[in-house]
């Protein structure tokens, strides 16, 4: 059902009047957006790959930023999947291994003095890059070479612990960046590339190990996508969870977009550091990128909703939306609903604006910053306000998240006593 | 069934005679909706007991009713919200999900808003004893931590509180208070460590089959701040898992008292006996349901405990900033602490904070059942039954219907405990009286999720003090009131005692 459109028939598209369409092409449609999305961010981690590759192979300031540039490139469409979290059982058993955060970075790399000291977390100072033999939970660990196997099946939330992350983006934003030792002060983490050099030029000591791990995480990285991009495709089984029941389907993308405005982004990566005033509640903390991590899971919420998305070689999607369908059952539900997403959207982009324009995102966050704190929670309640909405919508098509005792059959076996 | 027999000191057994007054403890830490006529049958009819154990029951693969959530085949099974949670709550668990899995540091420090730790502490985050919002553990070895796992400290004495009968009176130790810190800000020696010791037993089985238990020795060593008190009572705990423990708090206190029989007057062997404690918080005697011996009344005051006792930090209900430091521990007293009048409402964890933790911790959610309708599991649940294995572990309740609570208001939930104090014979006794539960009574675990405790923990070990490597171990452990139901479990055949486990691992 997706069609793709120059800018020009996308127009002509809006302007025509809504048609009126069946929640199966509208959860068919979201499925070809995931299956792009998920897609585009696998295209640009292979881009990463390339550019650690580049990297690693001639260790120099360009090459670093070239690969951190490509790091910030494959944030955004990855950002822009968020909403199909949430709901999306495939999605949700396999998203800790790219996106977790906050991490004990001192796991994987040496750290400033200080920074590692967690007991209970024996391996908060770990720094398997220094250290290719060690114990973990009683165990003997050979980690002479570095393989995305090993970090997978062994380091990632190693003892139980979630602040053990070895893997995804965040990790290899720590290798590439390093700590972000200034606070809620200007400036992000500045690793320099001798990091990697070979022999004499070797900075931080390991540079082979550090090279070798940042090689086996984007590995990692790109293999994880490429299973996820895998699951949207025609036969995969996330496409198939949305389609087999289109009602589910339909319930799955709004509670993507509610449970990610409301309690994740809302909450947990912007009200939260505000309450703690802690950079290190900042979710892209040694790159300082957040402020783009944030914008693009606003612009992935919206983008659910319109049934929409703009491909990373600039192509634009549409589709049968949420939209027509909410709109066919409440227009006036429909009408509120884009507008508060536009909203949203906008507030999202006054805090971008502002960090480029030279307030980080971890400087807003400090005590006492009125400036800061009213972006970020300009953000926040617009965000807030729009899950009302989200709410109605999932009432004016008659959706729920449980099936009570006698809504169904009585041999419905997920029905519950009320 | 017949009773056994087991020893109880003859005090208790004196102050049993006494009626109990559960009738004045009541629900007022919920905002409670009182059942209607026709609600109290439709729950009485739906609380029968099964008769026909070839079918699943209706309702039963959901524990928590409309708050089950969907099984992960992860470590995070236990770590995800009650399904039926409104968005606007989500944004409650997030966040009380983020001060959960927060370190904390020692005072002073950069982040002003985060320090505060100890100066004595057994961890500097929730989710560092409660790992995965799963069980703790032992110690794998001699040099590994001891951080999902702690002794609570007493002597004999000191005063009881008014209006709780059969109170046995124990005080913190003199020196090092309630419980034993085992690490210290930067400048502090910390308290002890603790010291354990297992000694392998083989139990040999009606069919022939031996199966090894290890009884625990524990001690203290590298004392820091002196000698212990010569009558020092230690009781190891191990962290709790975390699901499901706001339906807990909201099942009908008087459904709990109505299970009490305190003189077993239906001869069954069990007794049962509620625990009842004062509140911190509402200045009354209150039903005791959180903790290995159901200390704490409700979630807020056992975090809020957590908070002072495992981390040094004050909360409204515990606002002293040196934790469970005493006047013996000057030092730790007088330290930097992470609290100034008029910020954060003068308190190293503010009001609000506490306020999310608590959140947090009543909407973990309770993962489905898992291959509940196997002919294996339901043979192992008529067992189960066969073997009043639910006089003690109760299968369902009915929770309290709740204004503005809506994951947990008039739940159906099967979280198989009594919530009540039994006693478990000598084997397991900690001879640490907390309460009115003596040093040979614990509360009845809940059993919901426990099959699901190797994929989430990583380990099986079950008990107070993780002394059973396996759910087996776990039952040949039960003495005293459960004895019965042991010794029957031991003589089963090999093809039945294997259902039972299959039962267990599917709950």
């Amino acid at each position: 059902m997706t069609r793709f459109l120059t800018a020009a028939l996308v127009s002509t598209a809006l302007s025509a009047p809504a048609f009126a369409v069946e929640p199966a092409e509208v959860v068919a449609h979201y499925a070809d957006l995931a299956a792009a999305k998920y897609g585009d961010s696998l295209i640009t981690a292979q881009a990463l790959q390339g550019a650690v590759a580049a990297l690693i192979a001639a260790p120099s300031d360009e090459t670093l930023t070239a690969a951190r540039d490509a790091w910030k490139a494959a944030r955004a469409p990855y950002q822009q999947t968020e909403a199909f979290r949430f709901g999306n059982a495939v999605v949700d058993d396999w998203e800790g291994r790219v996106n977790s955060w906050p991490l004990d970075e001192g796991l994987i790399d040496y750290v400033a003095v200080g920074s590692a000291v967690n007991e209970e977390n024996a391996q908060a100072g770990l720094n398997v890059i220094a250290t290719p033999k060690f114990t973990l939970s009683g165990t003997e660990v050979d980690a002479t070479t570095i393989t995305p196997e090993l970090i997978s099946g062994t380091l990632h939330e190693a003892d139980g612990i979630e602040a053990n992350v070895a893997s995804g983006y965040h990790a290899i934003e720590f290798l590439l960046w390093g700590q972000d030792l200034n606070g809620t002060g200007p400036g992000a983490g500045a690793r320099p590339y001798t990091d990697f050099a070979a022999g004499d030029a070797c900075t931080g000591g390991n540079c082979d190990r550090r090279a070798a791990y940042l090689t086996a995480a984007t590995d990692l990285l790109v293999s994880d996508l490429t299973y996820i991009s895998d699951a949207w495709a025609k036969d995969g089984a996330a496409r198939a969870l949305v389609t087999a029941d289109p009602n589910a389907g339909l319930l799955a993308m709004l509670t993507g977009m509610g449970s990610l405005s409301y309690g994740e982004l809302g909450g947990e990566r912007m009200k939260l550091g505000l309450m703690l005033n802690d950079p290190e509640e900042e979710q892209d903390c040694f790159s300082d990128n957040t402020y783009n991590s944030h914008y693009y899971d606003g612009v992935g919420i919206r983008d659910v909703y319109l049934g929409r998305y703009t491909r990373v070689d600039g192509s634009e999607m549409t589709g049968p939306s949420l939209s027509d369908l909410v709109a066919s059952k409440d227009a006036a539900v429909d009408s509120q609903l884009k507008a508060e997403l536009d909203a949203s959207v906008d507030a999202l982009l006054a805090v971008k604006t502002a960090a480029e324009g030279g307030l980080a995102y971890d400087q807003m966050l400090e005590a006492g910053n009125k400036e800061g704190e009213a972006l970020i929670m300009g953000a926040v309640d617009a965000l807030v306000t729009q899950t009302a909405s989200i709410e109605r919508a999932v009432g004016a098509l008659g959706l729920s998240k449980i099936d009570f005792e006698g809504s169904e059959s009585l041999d419905n076996p997920n029905a519950v006593f009320q | 069934m017949q009773a056994s027999h087991y020893y109880r000191p003859l005090i208790v057994l004196l102050a049993l005679a006494a009626p109990a007054f559960g009738q004045s403890l009541d629900d007022r830490h919920l905002p409670v909706i009182p059942r209607t006529e026709k609600e109290a049958a439709k729950v009485a009819a739906i609380l029968a007991p099964p008769t026909d154990f070839t079918r699943l029951e209706k309702f039963e693969t959901k524990p928590a009713g409309a708050a089950s959530v969907r099984v992960r085949d992860t470590t995070d099974a236990f770590s995800q919200f009650s399904a039926n949670m409104p968005f606007e709550d989500e944004m409650n668990f997030k966040l009380g999900n983020a001060l959960f899995r927060k370190t904390w540091v020692a005072a002073p420090s950069s982040t002003a808003a985060s320090d505060g730790l100890g100066p004595f502490y057994n961890a500097r985050a929730c989710q560092d004893c409660h790992l995965k919002d799963g069980r703790g553990h032992t110690p794998e070895g001699p040099e590994d931590g001891r951080v999902s796992m702690f002794l609570r400290l007493s002597v004999p004495g000191g005063a009881s509180p008014e209006g709780i009968k059969d109170w046995l009176a124990t005080q913190a130790e003199p020196t090092y208070g309630g419980q034993l810190q085992d690490l210290a800000a930067p400048g502090h020696a910390a308290e002890a460590q603790m010291d354990v010791a297992y000694t392998e037993t083989p139990v040999t089985l009606a069919d022939g089959e031996v199966v090894n238990l290890r009884a625990p020795t524990y001690g203290v060593s590298a004392p820091g701040y002196g000698a212990f008190a010569d009558d020092l009572q230690i009781s190891p705990r191990v962290a709790p898992q975390m699901i499901g423990l706001g339906l807990l708090e909201a099942i009908p206190a008087a459904a709990i008292l109505a299970q009490e029989d305190p003189d077993d007057a239906n001869s069954d062997g069990i007794s049962g006996r509620a625990q009842i404690v004062p509140s911190i918080e509402f200045g009354v005697p209150m039903l005791g349901r959180f903790g290995l011996k159901a200390g704490a009344p409700t979630i807020k005051e056992q975090s809020a405990g957590a908070f002072a006792g495992d981390m040094g930090l004050s909360t409204t209900l515990h606002p002293d900033p040196w934790g469970d430091c005493t006047t013996a521990e000057a030092a730790c007293r007088t330290a930097p602490h992470g609290q100034e009048h008029g910020v954060r409402d003068g308190l190293e964890v503010d009001g609000e904070s506490l306020d999310l933790v608590t959140f947090y911790s009543r909407n973990l959610g309770v993962p489905e059942r898992r291959n509940a309708d196997a002919p294996q599991v339901l043979q192992g649940k008529a067992l189960f039954y066969s073997l009043n294995c639910q006089g003690c572990h109760v299968p369902k309740y009915v929770t309290n219907r709740l204004k503005d609570q809506p994951e947990q208001s008039f739940q159906l939930i099967w979280p198989f405990t009594d919530l009540l104090l039994h006693d478990m014979g000598p084997g397991l006794a900690d001879n640490r009286p907390e309460g009115r539960a003596t040093g040979s009574e614990w509360k009845t675990p809940p059993l919901w999720g426990i099959g699901l405790t190797a994929q989430v923990s990583g380990h099986s070990e079950f008990l107070h003090d993780g002394r059973a490597r396996s759910l087996l171990e776990a039952i040949l452990w039960h003495g005293g009131e459960a004895q019965a139901a042991r010794d029957g479990v031991a003589g089963l055949p090999k093809s039945d005692r294997e259902a039972l486990i299959a039962y267990l691992e599917s709950l």
